[in-house]
């Protein structure tokens, strides 16, 4: 029952003195963006922005300094997430490689990778995109059927990733695949992390995939016969899944796992004004109050990651509750206003209105599935 | 969480634990005074967790202090512990004697207003308060009054007033108190605190009261699913009820968090915000978990025999005192509706 309690943040007096810098840049960089691309949240892709917030040194923020980082910590690292976030900044060329990718080949990666590819990711100029979900293995992550084998000099791939978001601007792509032959005893064993290098590598195709508002994020990824060299191995082989499953702290608590409808609240403030009916202020009043307790957990596990902790089911609570609140608000905020939303129209409400319902279903399924976290947290109750 | 939290909290539960098992709760709520009970409170000093200091409290933190109503919680303690904790906090800041024994705090309803007139050399004390804890049997009152030169603390003992008796859906004493009291002038005290502070530290404990009851209505939902078997196998390898206790396990965390927040809130400054948003998110999550904690006993749940009531009717009762979900969600609408959508982000970023 270790995963009830969510212990406070450590005090960060630097990370607080970080948010002015951090505002004042972000207002000046985001002058003149309409709500409409603001609410594309950390979807939004901007190349110049990330290269100009890397420049600023809050990308890797946490990351030694020897590979581009700067030595910062994890509370000061959210500032600068929470705020990007909540001002509706393009985050999206950076996003995953600083959130996890980076994360993942600090921690297992060789040297020579640190050394090649952390700096370009903390510079903003580096791309990463997620390897993980197949046609036929999505929440069911161990069934991968891709599959790497060893050959002179390296390995070759074949077989197909899907709902790869990013891949066609990724640099790279953190490759989950097998790499033995399938274990009935350990579901588990024999797969392995890859570094693929999205540029260079041949026999490899990506499709488009248009998500149903006509948006393309995600793709096919197609390896055909795909020649990794030696040096594409990220960690150990055979340690596949203890390697994925790490990662997945860093991907579930951080505050885009409640902030992606943040815009759509705001964009309805706008239009209730400052004196909204009784019904409109005590919706108003209990989204603050999911809003304040919900960043008060994610801010109690990045203290918790700070300390070197794997908190995955503290993660799963806090991922859980968070994309049901996003998932929420457009419903709440068609309540509260009579309208019709639509894309074609220059009432920012009404187009951010159509955005957030349109992408809605999205945010419980990407990154692991609510049913699948749930799954998770009765395990950590000793159900399962 | 630091230290000494662990120990007082753990102090808590050690004593709780002696005195409070289901048949103690059963006794109570047939109108039964725990004497025994009420006296191993007293011993462990619980009683004077949030005094300060200064005041012959032992000044620890009021979020630590207020970590004991959270056993309490987990426990139903049947007892005016979180009343007599902030009773005690409302004399000692006004410089006030604390009596022994059971106590007070009046008024609790945010229409009820309780007056202050001299008396000669003593004060005389009038009005009448709706829904006070205990007000039947406790050995003194806090009153908080209008005065004629602004609020004051009056300590009222027994006597100094009528009751119509009622309680709340667990049985807990919540009576109608018509104060006509003469108190001399040294229990009679000037204070800043005002009602709308009385109400915001009565949430905050009632916040701890509500995730301790969650914490402990969880663990023993799990553990019914673990022992129940249905179909060859127990219920809790279904699916569907692993869903449900998933479901329940994250609420219990968010409102764990969410009292946290309103805990520390009360040493410093009291802040609306926190502790409104914090009253308002644990009694949202009061209401799921009491409910899927029922779906998942069955009918034995329903029985008052199975110990489940004693804490489902307590979260029932408790999310509504001290400010339910529409009147907190209303006030802190209004505040932020007000300060406009571009300070609504900025303004959250203040929260710990």
């Amino acid at each position: 029952m270790n995963a009830i309690n969510f212990p406070k943040p450590p005090p960060c007096p630097e990370a607080e003195a970080l948010r002015a810098e951090v505002r004042e840049f972000l207002r000046v960089e985001l002058a003149g963006r309409d709500a409409r691309s603001k609410a594309e949240s950390w979807s939004g892709h901007d190349a110049e922005f990330s290269r100009k917030l890397g420049a600023k040194g809050w990308i890797g923020m946490t990351w030694p300094k020897k590979y581009g980082g700067h030595g910062r910590n994890a509370l000061e690292r959210y500032v600068v997430m929470e705020e990007t976030l909540a001002a509706g900044a393009p985050v999206s060329l950076h996003w995953v490689a600083d959130r996890q990718s980076g994360v993942q080949i600090l921690k297992i990666g060789t040297e020579e990778q640190k050394q090649k590819i952390l700096p370009k990711i903390a510079a903003g100029e580096c791309c990463f995109c997620i390897g993980m979900s197949e046609p036929d293995s999505g929440s069911d992550l161990a069934s991968t059927r891709t599959k790497a084998t060893k050959v002179q000099g390296g390995w070759v791939v074949n077989g197909t990733k899907l709902w790869t978001s990013s891949a066609h601007l990724a640099d790279y792509m953190i490759l989950f695949c097998r790499t033995g032959s399938v274990d009935s005893t350990d579901r588990h064993a024999g797969t392995t992390q890859f570094l693929v290098d999205m540029k260079t590598t041949s026999g490899m195709q990506i499709r488009p995939i248009h998500a149903l508002s006509g948006a393309h994020h995600f793709n096919e990824v197609v390896f055909t016969d795909a020649f990794l060299p030696e040096d594409a191995l990220l960690g150990t082989e055979g340690a596949g899944w203890k390697q994925v499953t790490g990662e997945l702290a860093f991907e579930r608590s951080g505050p885009e796992r409640f902030l992606s409808s943040f815009g759509l609240v705001v964009e309805l403030m706008r239009v209730l004004g400052r004196d909204p009916a009784e019904r409109a202020a005590i919706a108003l009043g209990r989204l603050q109050a999911h809003f304040i307790t919900l960043r008060r957990m994610s801010r109690s596990i990045s203290g918790m990651l700070q300390q070197g902790l794997e908190p995955a089911n503290h993660a799963a609570m806090v991922k859980d509750l968070g994309t049901s609140l996003e998932q929420e608000i457009p419903e709440i905020a068609r309540t509260l206003i009579a309208s019709e939303p639509t894309a074609e129209t220059t009432e920012d409400f009404l187009a951010v209105l159509a955005h957030s319902m349109l992408h809605a279903p999205s945010f419980s399924l990407r990154g692991g599935t609510r049913e699948i976290l749930r799954g998770m947290i009765a395990r950590g109750l000793g159900l399962r | 969480m630091p230290e000494e939290t662990d120990m007082l909290r753990e102090t808590a539960t050690r004593v709780f634990a002696d005195h409070f098992a289901p048949r103690d709760l059963a006794a109570a709520e047939a109108g039964n005074w725990p004497e025994a009970a009420w006296a191993a409170v007293e011993d462990a000093g619980l009683t004077r967790a949030l005094v300060p200091e200064e005041a012959g409290g032992y000044g620890v933190d009021p979020a630590e202090a207020l970590s004991i109503l959270r056993a309490a919680g987990g426990a139903a303690v049947p007892l005016p512990l979180a009343e007599t904790m902030m009773a005690s906090w409302l004399l000692a800041q006004a410089g006030l004697a604390i009596p022994d024994g059971t106590l007070s705090i009046a008024p609790v309803l945010p229409g009820d207003s309780l007056t202050a007139t001299r008396n000669g050399d003593a004060w005389r004390i009038t009005g009448t308060a709706g829904r006070i804890p205990w007000g039947r049997s406790v050995g003194a009152i806090a009153v908080l009054a209008e005065g004629p030169d602004g609020m004051v603390v009056a300590s009222v003992p027994a006597g100094g007033w009528t009751v119509t008796t009622s309680a709340n859906l667990a049985r807990e004493p919540r009576d109608t108190v018509t104060f006509d009291a003469i108190v001399p002038r040294n229990a009679v005290g000037a204070t800043l605190v005002d009602a709308a502070q009385l109400r915001r530290l009565g949430a905050a404990a009632r916040c701890q009261q509500i995730s301790g009851a969650m914490d402990h209505i969880l663990a023993l939902t799990v553990q019914y699913a673990l022992d129940r078997k249905q179909f060859g196998k127990p219920i809790g390898k279904f699916q569907a009820v692993q869903q449900n206790l998933a479901i329940m396990a994250s609420q219990t965390a968010a409102a764990s968090a969410a009292a946290d927040l309103a805990a520390e809130a009360v040493g410093q400054g009291m802040g609306v915000t926190a502790i409104g948003a914090a009253k308002l998110r644990c009694g949202e999550a009061a209401g799921t978990v009491a409910s899927l904690s029922h779906a998942i006993h069955g009918a034995i749940g329903f029985t008052y025999e199975h110990s489940l009531h004693y804490f489902t009717k307590r979260l029932w009762s408790w999310r509504d005192e001290f400010g339910g979900e529409a009147e907190w969600a209303l006030l802190l609408g209004r505040m932020v509706a007000e300060r406009g959508p571009e300070r609504f982000w900025a303004d959250m970023t203040t929260h710990q």
